[in-house]
This record gives structure tokens, sequence and C-alpha cells, in this order.
């Protein structure tokens, strides 16, 4: 039997021990000695937050096909158990071997979200592995990062010896095999890293130099080695349905967020809303086969013994054969006793009628996605939702016996005044009257309308990158202008308002769109104790606060300032296939109040043509 | 059909809990191609009840929950077909038939259970504490004080320790269990160490349950029954 890396004492005075010892079902075991390479993937965050990724399944999955590969997992340490590490200089291990991660190959990490950059930190800090990649040697594993966050890794970069900007399906295994002749060579790390460096997709932080105007923003963005290329193109599976698809994921012990099958139906969006960061790095529009859907589902069922299964998509609605997929699932896993959970669908007479065949009426509730308050701000987004479709849906929804509805919003957008955010309220109370307009015998008592808001953050690579953001204060007076609408409605007793924290907002404002000074003051951050920062009750505005202003650098650069189309951007030198110009383009069709149609109404030349595939030849063959 | 499943459930397997084992199984039991009855509605859940749930830290070979089957299978088969799909540290022990009625419920059924208990180097109740036990046992009560909500009061356990004795190494109790009478072993742990005018800290123990047992007897008199063997092979 494995020896676990932490004592009974410790593991019986922590919470959820589960999340330390491995061997779960389907976790892969292999000789360590029979391998050439040790690959610990992380996801900087609790296990039950990182269990639930699906990248991760995947990567873990295709590396163990590899015989010479061990592929292990590592998560943060919650912070009861961060501080007994700590305070007994216990190294952070993988949960697999439960070896300490620092005598491993690579540390892959994965950045799905701003909010947990100080918890890379953490895990680099237990693995007692240097935090800067300057302050490693030849004993030390490689750090690389990849996922949303690698798109723009400015902020991130003195802490990483690479990262890998694009799908992780693509030239991994090419990485892996460049790693092997390395270590068989016994050459230098910066000569593995210039190796590296030489892959598509591969950018080595160490090999550029940044230099910024007397303004701060960046001049000139170089490589300084000669293995080190001008541009960086992003990774693209184009043939999703031919590749790598765990038929066996993890099944954790303890309920994960994602405690169900997870179904990836297709990668990209055709919408082109325009905040939205996902819709444009993904592009094309790729969708699996239908065949090799259905498939997978029955093996996926099978090997795990889930209870539900989530097809996962940005929207689901525009999978061409979603209803002969739907109907498959409703009979096998009706058979199987399966729950099917249907996130991201328009509501529309197909989707309710799906939606009443696989839930409970009374007890689910509708969630649309309006994200402003008024048409003209909607045109702005290039949200291609009107009041209409959603007054219908809600009408319909009423009628066939729904009584909650979930309305998501963003405030702070780009050209928004005041009739914007109080359309958020003028929108709820349609709403609620389409429900008060059933006679009284026929509904079931009072409607619930919950309008939940967030804050909108400008991220890299959306033709809203250019936008500016608010202050902390701006942002919660417009959370106050909705909160007092939606209070002087009619129907205000049937609408519950919730909106998001503000000093979250700014700071992952910044992370998104940080360069290189901004990794200074995350690294003072962490030190002065901020980690968790996506959990409100560790996150610590205050400590930033203090790091932004000991290091002399302005928060508000990042934030306030409305950048010009002339520019430099810290994440330029990527290649993403959809185009600045075209990116450009929108921004100033957004402030004109333009709309553009999506991927299958017309094209639009957004650049991403350039990849052959995917909605882009749809029907050309 | 209603079949008891009894299982050990080792390593590091006793820092799963005991509502993560429950849906361990449930998906185990999927994994396994069992066909389970399950409620009606919109999410039907498996029927199951599992007997005298076991503490986080506890090491244990007699384990129980009850399902409800509609196809019929031989004990062998499902045996085979359970630890085909069990992680490590996690054996299907026996599959057998309980009839309805009293004999096949299992929660309910509980009465005794059967421990060893060892300790951590360093950490026995002082020296020479193999020989304390008899005199701990002569003991004509053996008072404990039991924390409710609102007070402390004593109870006397020794009517709910049926036996100890030294086993080896370890100490072997058989206690009572159940809903009324349950009696954990730290319980009587923390008063032998009393006993021993030694403190008590609940990691010098090693807790390893061995059997569940429900009683058949009748007018007060005990006759304990494991519960598998309240069960039958099916063939």
């Amino acid at each position: 039997m494995r020896k676990l890396a932490l004592n009974d004492e410790i593991l019986l005075n922590i919470e959820k021990p589960a999340r330390y010892i491995g061997n779960e079902v389907n976790s892969v075991m292999k000789d360590k000695d029979q391998v050439d390479i040790r690959f610990a993937m992380c996801f900087p965050d609790v296990y039950e937050i990182g269990m639930s990724h699906l990248g991760i399944q995947i990567l873990y999955d295709m590396f163990n096909q590899r015989e010479d590969t061990w592929c292990e997992r590592v998560y943060s340490p919650w912070p009861d158990l961060d501080k007994i590490m700590r305070g007994e200089k216990l190294p952070l291990f993988a949960l697999e071997s439960q070896d300490p991660i620092k005598d491993f190959d690579f540390l892959g990490i994965t950045i799905q979200y701003e909010m947990c950059y100080t918890n890379i930190l953490q895990v680099l800090d237990l693995s007692q592995i240097p935090l800067r990649a300057a302050d490693r040697t030849e004993e030390h594993p490689f750090v690389m990062g990849g996922g949303p966050c690698s798109y723009n890794p400015e902020p991130l970069a003195p802490f990483f010896d690479m990262f890998y900007i694009g799908e992780g399906e693509t030239v991994f295994n090419d990485l892996l095999d460049a790693y092997k002749d390395w270590k068989k060579a016994g050459k230098s790390r910066k000569e593995f890293l210039e190796m590296a460096a030489e892959i598509p997709g591969i950018y080595v932080p160490a090999f550029y130099d940044v230099e910024y105007h007397e303004d701060g923003t960046i001049k000139a963005f170089t490589p300084n080695n000669p293995h080190a290329k001008e541009k960086i193109e992003k990774q693209v599976v184009m043939d999703v349905t031919h590749t790598y698809y765990p038929r066996k994921p993890v099944v954790p012990f303890i309920k994960a967020t994602q405690d169900r099958v997870v179904l990836e139906i297709q990668r990209g969006c055709i919408r082109g809303c325009r905040f939205c960061q996902a819709g444009m790095l993904y592009r094309p529009t790729r969708e699996r086969d239908l065949k090799f859907l259905k498939d997978t589902a029955r093996a996926l069922m099978e090997s795990t013994g889930h209870e539900e299964i989530s097809l996962s998509s940005l929207s689901s609605s525009d999978y061409s054969q979603l209803p002969e997929l739907i109907d498959y699932l409703i009979e096998e896993c009706s058979a199987r006793k399966v729950n099917i959970s249907l996130p991201s669908l328009r509501i529309d007479a197909f989707s309710l009628d799906v939606m009443s065949k696989v839930q409970d009426i009374k007890k689910s509730s509708l969630t649309f996605a309006p994200e402003a308050g008024s048409q003209r701000l909607r045109d702005v987004i290039n949200k291609g939702l009107t009041e209409e479709v959603i007054l219908d849906g809600a009408s319909k929804a009423f009628q066939g016996g729904w009584t909650r509805v979930k309305l998501y919003f963003m405030l702070g957008l780009p050209t928004e005044t005041e009739e914007d955010m109080k359309g958020i309220a003028h929108l709820a109370e349609e709403i609620a009257k389409k429900y008060y307009e059933i006679p009284k015998d026929q509904r079931h008592g009072r409607c619930q309308i919950v309008v939940s808001t967030s804050f909108f953050v400008p991220k890299p690579f959306t033709p809203f990158q250019w936008a500016g953001m608010f202050r902390k204060e701006d942002y919660l007076d417009k959370a106050k202008v909705v909160k007092e609408e939606i209070r002087a409605q009619l129907n205000q007793k049937s609408i519950k308002y919730n909106y998001h924290e503000a000093d979250v907002t700014v700071l992952e404002g910044i992370l998104a769109r940080g360069d290189r000074k901004v990794a200074d003051v995350l690294e003072a951050a962490y030190k002065k104790g901020a980690v968790f920062d996506s959990w409100s009750e560790y996150f610590r505005y205050d400590l930033w606060m203090e790091a932004f202003e000991e290091l002399g650098i302005d928060p508000e650069f990042y934030t306030l300032r409305e950048r010009s189309l002339e520019e430099i951007f810290p994440w330029d030198f990527i290649s993403i296939g959809v185009t600045k110009n075209f990116l450009k383009r929108e921004w100033e069709k957004a402030m004109k109040g333009e709309i553009t149609p999506n991927c299958r109404q017309q094209c639009s030349g957004c650049g991403a043509g350039a990849y052959k595939g995917g909605v882009c030849v749809e029907g050309k063959n | 059909m209603k079949v008891r499943i009894k299982f050990a459930k080792q390593g590091a397997m006793k820092f799963i809990g005991h509502l993560d084992i429950m849906r361990y199984f449930q998906k185990a039991v999927k994994r396994a191609g069992l066909d389970a009855a399950y409620s009606e509605g919109f999410s039907p859940h498996m029927i199951m009840s599992f007997a005298a749930p076991l503490g986080v830290g506890i090491t244990s070979e007699g384990e129980y929950f009850d399902l409800e089957l509609k196809t019929p299978v031989s004990s062998k088969e499902a045996v085979e077909r359970l630890n085909q799909v069990m992680v490590e540290g996690m054996e299907v022990l026996s599959v057998r038939e309980v009839p309805e009625g009293k004999k096949g419920k299992a929660m309910s059924l509980v009465a005794a259970a059967d421990y060893l208990v060892s300790f951590r180097e360093g950490m026995e109740p002082g020296e020479n504490w193999q020989e304390k036990i008899r005199t701990f046992m002569e003991q004509p009560e053996i008072l404990i004080l039991k924390k409710t909500k609102k007070n402390e009061k004593e109870v006397d356990i020794k009517p709910y320790i049926y036996e100890m004795e030294i086993r080896g190494e370890s100490i072997f109790l058989k206690l009572a269990a159940g809903s009324v009478k349950n009696t954990k072993p730290e319980l009587v742990m923390e008063a032998f160490f009393a006993f021993c005018g030694q403190e008590f800290q609940p990691l010098s123990l090693l807790i390893h349950r061995v059997e569940v047992y429900g009683d058949l007897g009748e007018e007060g008199e005990r006759r304990l029954v494991s519960l598998e063997d309240l069960g039958e092979e099916i063939e």
C-alpha cells in the first residue's frame, strides 16, 4: 500500500482529508522507475474546484497514455493544511505517488481565472520551488502555464519557465519528446528552454525584453534569444472528434463542484459577444461528431458511475445536432437512472420542452443572460438577445409551470448610462408582469425573479480590450442605482437583487490586462499573506493595495485608462487567429451601437478562417 | 431481491467519511452494472441503507449496507463484479440475500459491534496496561461524563461493554451498538486511560472494527448474530 505524504495526526485534524490522499476511481498509478517523465498537473485552487475541470482530465488521460510519462495531480492545500505544511516544512506532493513536486520533471499549472494567481505562488512556495524562474536550477522542475489566462501571461511572466498558448491536445507530445532528448543529452536548463521555444505555441518569457515609454505603456517587446519566435501562434485542434477525450475520468470521493459526467460537445462560440474572451480565444467554433458524443457519453457513464451528466460548451443551443443528441441522452439516461443537466440553453419552445422532460419544473429555475438592461446597450455588446425574445421565453415558461427566473447582467459596460442601469429593473418588472398576466387560478403563488449583476472586466483579445474601468465606489454606485430602481417597481416583492463584490472586480481588471510590472506586486501581495483571492472569506484587498503603494505602482494605470488604438498591449506578441484589426473594427462598431451577425449568418472576417476549419468551412466542403 | 453487502475499508480509505462512502457505493453499483432499484421521481436515487456509520480514521472488515436489486444475481458474481470496480483499500467480502421483515433491515437491526484497539507507539496508557484490563472490568460501574446539548451527566457504560480482553497486541471489545445504546470504542478507552491514571488523546488509538451484529434474542436475553449470517448465499 502507498505511504501517504501526511501522517494520521495531520490528516485527522484537517478539513476533508480526502483532498490529499489520491486513490480515487480511475486515478492512474505507475511504477516511477519505469517512466522517463514525471509530470505534475496543477489546478491552483482547492481540490473540489480543481477536480471539476475538464481540461486537466483531458491532459491527464493524454499524458498517461504515453508509457514513458506518469502524469499526476496536485491542487492548492486549503489554509488549514497550508499552515501545517509551512510550520513543519513539509513539501507539497502529488496525489498519486504522494512524492514531492520538487522532484518532478514538470509542474504544469492551468490558469483559469485571475484571482488564482496568488495560489500559483502558494503552490510553488509549498513545493519548495523558487518562485522566480531565474532562481531555478537543474534540480528543479520546469514550471509551465496554460489555460485562458496564459493569453496574457505577462503579470505571471517571471514565475514561469514557459507558457503553452493554445489547446493542450496539439504540441504537448512534441514538447515531452524534446524533453526526453534533452534529458538524455544532459544539457543545461537554458538549452531545454531554447528547444521548447522552437515549438509552436510555446512562449519562454525569459527570452523576451520589454521596453516602456515614459507614460508606462509598452514601447517594444523583443526576443533576446535567437530561438525565440517573434509571434506565438495559438495552437488549435481542428478535428475535435478524432482527438483525446478521457473515457475514464477520475471520480473523486468527496463531492466536487462538478460531480457529474461532463460531455464537451463543441469548442468555440459563433455569437461574437464583444465582452466575451472565450468567444474570441476559442475561434473557430468546432463541433464534435454526434456519433462520437453518443458513444463517449455511454462509456463515461459506465466508467464513472456518476448519477448525472452535463453538456459543456459556450452555447449548447448552437450545437447543430442538439435535438438528436438530447433524444439519445434522454433515452439512455432514463434506463440508467442518470440525471441530465443542461446549462447554457437559450430559452425557447424546444429547450422548454426538453427541460420539462429532464427536470422537476417546480424545483428548477430558468436562466436568461441579457447582460445589459437596454436594447441600445445590448447592441453595443453584440448580445443578440432582444426584449421580445426574453419576454416571450419567460411567458412560455410561466405557462409551462415554471415560477422562478434568474437574470444575469453586467454593470460598467462601455457607454453605459443611468438609463441602461435602470433598464435592468424595468426588464425584471416586465418579466414579473408576464407572470401576473396568467389568471390567478392557473398560477402557483408568487413568481421569483432573481437579478444578479457582476461588474464588467475588460479582457485581452476582446473588442473591449481598449475599454476603461471604474473605481470601486463607482461600481457600488451603479449597483445602488439598480437596487433603488428595482425597489420602485410595482412587483418589487417578486424581484430579488444580488450584486458581485467591487474590490475583486478592480483587482481582476488589473491582473487581466497587466504587464510584467504587476508581477512584483503579485509577489509582494502574496508575501503579505494574500492567497485564495477568489474566496471572499480570504480575499484581502488591503494587502494588495499596500503592495501597490510600497512598490510605487499605480493600480489605476491598469484600470481607469481607455487605451488608444495605437497602444502596444502586453499580449500583442500572441496571435489567436482573430486579428487586432477585426477587434478594432468591432470596438468602433460597438461605439456606434452597430451589431455584427453571428458566424453562421455571415462571416465577419475575424481572421480565424486562417485555421481552415470548424464553422468557417461549414457547408463549403 | 434485497441483498446485504459486507465490505472492508482499510488503509487510506479510513479518511473517507460515511456520507462519501455512501456516494462511493452508489457509483460503484452503477459501474459494476448491478440492476439496482431506484426511487421514483425526477432525481431517482438508489434504494440502499447503511448499518452503523463508521467514524473517520477507523478501519473495518465488517461494514454493511443493504441494496434492493431488480434482477437477481449470484453471490459469487456480485462479489466479483463489485471487486472489479473497487479502489485500493475497499473490498467487498460477501453479498447475501436477506429476507423481507426484521432481518432485512440492516439499519434498525444493529445491536453490537466488535473492535480491535491498539495504541500508536509511545502512546499506550502507561506501563503494564495489559494487567489493568481485568481490574477495570471488575469495577461495579464505569462512569463517564456524557455531554448533552444542555448539560453533562454521569452515565454507567459498564452494561454496554459486553467483552473486553487482550488479543495479541490489541484490546478486543464487544460493545453495544445501534440507535439506543450505541457505545463508541473511544469512549471506553477514554475511561480506561482515566482508570490507568493517564491522560487520554484520541489520536493514541488505532481502531479497527471487526464485525457488526444484530440481536435475535427475546425477552432481554442477548443472542448476537453477525449481519452477514442473517442472509443467505445466492446460488
